[in-house]
């Protein structure tokens, strides 16, 4: 029953989404002409884009940044200017969870991108065949959901209390070595749980960075990596020197796209600890601020303040874009 | 870029060259490949395994006397059952190949307009997708849930928790990202084509149907595989516009996680059960995948 019912409103969805394009063009075609035409007719292809992102994407920001000056009283959304903010920057959980932010931004898109650059380097070296099983299976991670991501290293840092057996491979290993069994995900000091958290999202990305790394390596051109030899170049000055600054553009796309993927994490937090134990970062406080402690006013103000930390990066991206049209 | 990077891969394929091959890298990478599989191997192992083993020894006991160990697949039975992983899946299927294939139809569309089409403010609306493209998807959840809502109270129609619900929202948040690779694929097509079909008399709609949707397949199977993993995997959007009502994969393991308690046999087998269609999606189709990427970055 269940799958008939999925089946159906999938088709039914579908077919009316390319009736609605067919209907609206043979509209256009058919009662407008020539200047009039020629106006509407791409309204026909981009106004449905349009209208996803201006009611989906546009309207809802513009709308959030409204809620976060605002509380929740008596189901009325009550205008109490920056107090959502004060607060917020006031309490030391708060400043906590931007530090843990800050930690995310400063080691994952780094880790993540020199792992990369090493596999790709490494791959490139071992001949086609091998390259290819070494890059497919660092890659597949990457299929891999957060969700599954965290069960796979909560599995990893699980603990037993002393004396029964450990199962957990990071326990096992430092039981075997002589320590004593720990809850890793709770050991908050120096923010070493938050390391082990950021640890899967590394595992996941290296695989997205060596496989565009490894497509810019391959773009480095042959002759002046000859050249710098014949003139003496050591493998390390070849490798900084001569393919590094080939690749810049690469390496800094990819990074930007890792940035901005954990600068909004959530999921792997979620999963892992919830945001316990020193954990949270920003999209797991806007999460919790909204379900847990039904403040839809400070969850605003939570990802208000995640958004105007992405501002300068979408400032970037359009700059490039700008440019970009200017040259060609 | 692309263009030079693939002349030059074929030219390295083309003359095999010995040095390439180093011994030092080989065991390196070996190493490393090792220790990232562990964790989904260790994963893999404990599945197969029985509550009484997988409590009382570590899964490499498993796998330093395999002949001793007791094999089962009940934990994946028992999982799909109890824990709701089979109406997950059809959920997760009836989310997930809607919200693929609608938000690449409309941007396809959009990406002919902005590629062979000329009109006011052109490069105005494409500045703003652009900066949309790195806008967290967390600043406009609160306002659609509630508009929603809204819908639900007005109207007197179920919106949360149905599909359409999550579809719009999925579509509506690649947009930027698909409207934008679709587009550059597009300006690397033969706009003379396009031309002479225009001359001949060919309307908009009917060469977007028989030249340029079969011209771009390697881009719009590209980013089908994306954004399928991308549903497929969102644990994010599933929560709250989904909610309960309709559990999908993600919602289902991760209530299934928080009973570890159990025995890690289970969670096991439910994680793996999830990772069926994303792994064998990515086995077969990994070359569009990977040309999709440095298409999509490289640009």
């Amino acid at each position: 029953m269940q799958v008939i019912v999925a089946l159906i409103t999938v088709i039914v969805g579908l077919a009316l989404t390319a009736l609605l394009y067919w209907g609206v063009h043979t509209l256009v075609n058919k009662y407008t002409q020539g200047k009039w035409q020629l106006r509407l007719l791409p309204y026909v292809f981009i106004g449905p884009v349009l209208v996803l992102i201006s009611g989906f994407l546009i309207y809802p920001t513009v709308r959030t940044i409204y809620l976060s000056f605002t509380t929740l009283e008596g189901g009325k959304d009550v205008w109490v200017g920056t107090r959502n903010y004060e607060e917020l920057l006031g309490s030391p959980d708060f400043i906590e969870i931007l530090v843990n932010n800050l930690l995310w931004i400063a080691i994952v898109p780094i880790l993540s991108v020199v792992i990369g650059l090493l596999v790709a380097t490494l791959a490139n070296n071992v001949g086609p065949r091998a390259e290819k099983t070494f890059k497919s299976l660092i890659f597949m991670p990457m299929a891999i959901s957060f969700v599954a991501a965290a069960t796979i290293w909560r599995f990893m840092y699980s603990y037993e209390p002393e004396g029964q057996t450990q199962t957990g491979l990071l326990n096992a290993i430092w039981v075997g070595l002589g320590g004593a069994p720990q809850p890793w995900l709770t050991l908050a000091s120096w923010n070493f749980n938050d390391l082990l958290i950021m640890v899967p999202v590394v595992w996941l990305n290296v695989g997205f960075c060596m496989v565009l790394l490894s497509s810019a390596i391959k773009g480095v051109s042959e002759e002046t990596i000859e050249a710098g030899k014949c003139d003496g170049a050591n493998g390390r000055q070849v490798f900084f020197r001569i393919i590094l600054p080939q690749m810049k553009g690469t390496v800094l796309a990819v990074f930007i796209t890792i940035l901005i993927g954990v600068m909004k994490i959530f999921d792997i937090v979620y999963a892992m600890t919830s945001g316990d134990f020193g954990t949270s970062v920003l999209g797991m406080e806007f999460y919790n601020q909204y379900y847990n402690f039904f403040n839809p006013g400070r969850a605003s103000a939570v990802v208000v303040i995640l958004f105007v930390a992405i501002l300068p990066v979408m400032f970037y991206q359009v700059r490039v874009f700008r440019k970009q049209q200017e040259i060609s | 870029m692309t263009a030079v990077a693939m002349e030059t891969k074929v030219a390295v394929e083309l003359t095999p060259d010995k040095k390439r091959r180093s011994k030092g890298a080989l065991t390196v990478l070996t190493v490393l490949v090792v220790a990232w599989m562990l964790p989904l191997f260790g994963l893999l192992i404990t599945s197969f395994r029985s509550r009484e083993a997988a409590t009382e020894t570590g899964w490499w006991a498993a796998l330093f006397n395999p002949f001793a160990e007791d094999w089962t697949v009940a934990n994946f039975t028992e999982v799909i059952d109890k824990a709701d992983l089979g109406s997950g899946f059809i959920n997760s299927l009836g989310v997930a190949i809607p919200a693929t294939v609608l938000p690449i139809l409309i941007a396809a569309f959009a990406a002919y307009a902005f590629t062979f089409m000329n009109f006011r403010f052109k490069d105005v609306y494409f500045a703003i997708i652009i900066g949309l493209l790195v806008i967290p998807i967390q600043v406009a959840l609160v306002p659609v849930l509630r508009a929603y809502v809204w819908t639900q109270d007005t109207f007197d129609v179920q919106v949360v928790g149905t599909y359409p619900a999550a579809w719009i929202v999925h579509a509506a948040f690649a947009m930027p990202l698909c409207v934008y690779i679709l587009r550059n694929y597009m300006a690397t097509l033969p706009g003379a084509l396009i031309e002479a079909a225009r001359v001949d008399g060919a309307s908009h709609h009917l060469i977007f149907w028989r030249l340029i949707v079969p011209m771009s397949v390697p881009a719009l199977a590209s980013f089908a595989i994306f954004q399928f993993l991308w549903v497929w995997n969102d644990l994010l959007v599933a929560q709250i516009f989904l909610g309960t009502r309709t559990k999908v994969l993600t919602q289902s393991l991760y209530a299934l996680l928080g009973r570890y308690s159990e025995g890690w046999q289970q969670v096991a087998a439910g994680s793996f059960f999830t990772l069926i269609i994303p792994l064998v999606v990515f086995f077969s189709l990994q070359r569009f995948f990977v040309r999709g990427l440095t298409a999509g970055a490289v640009k």
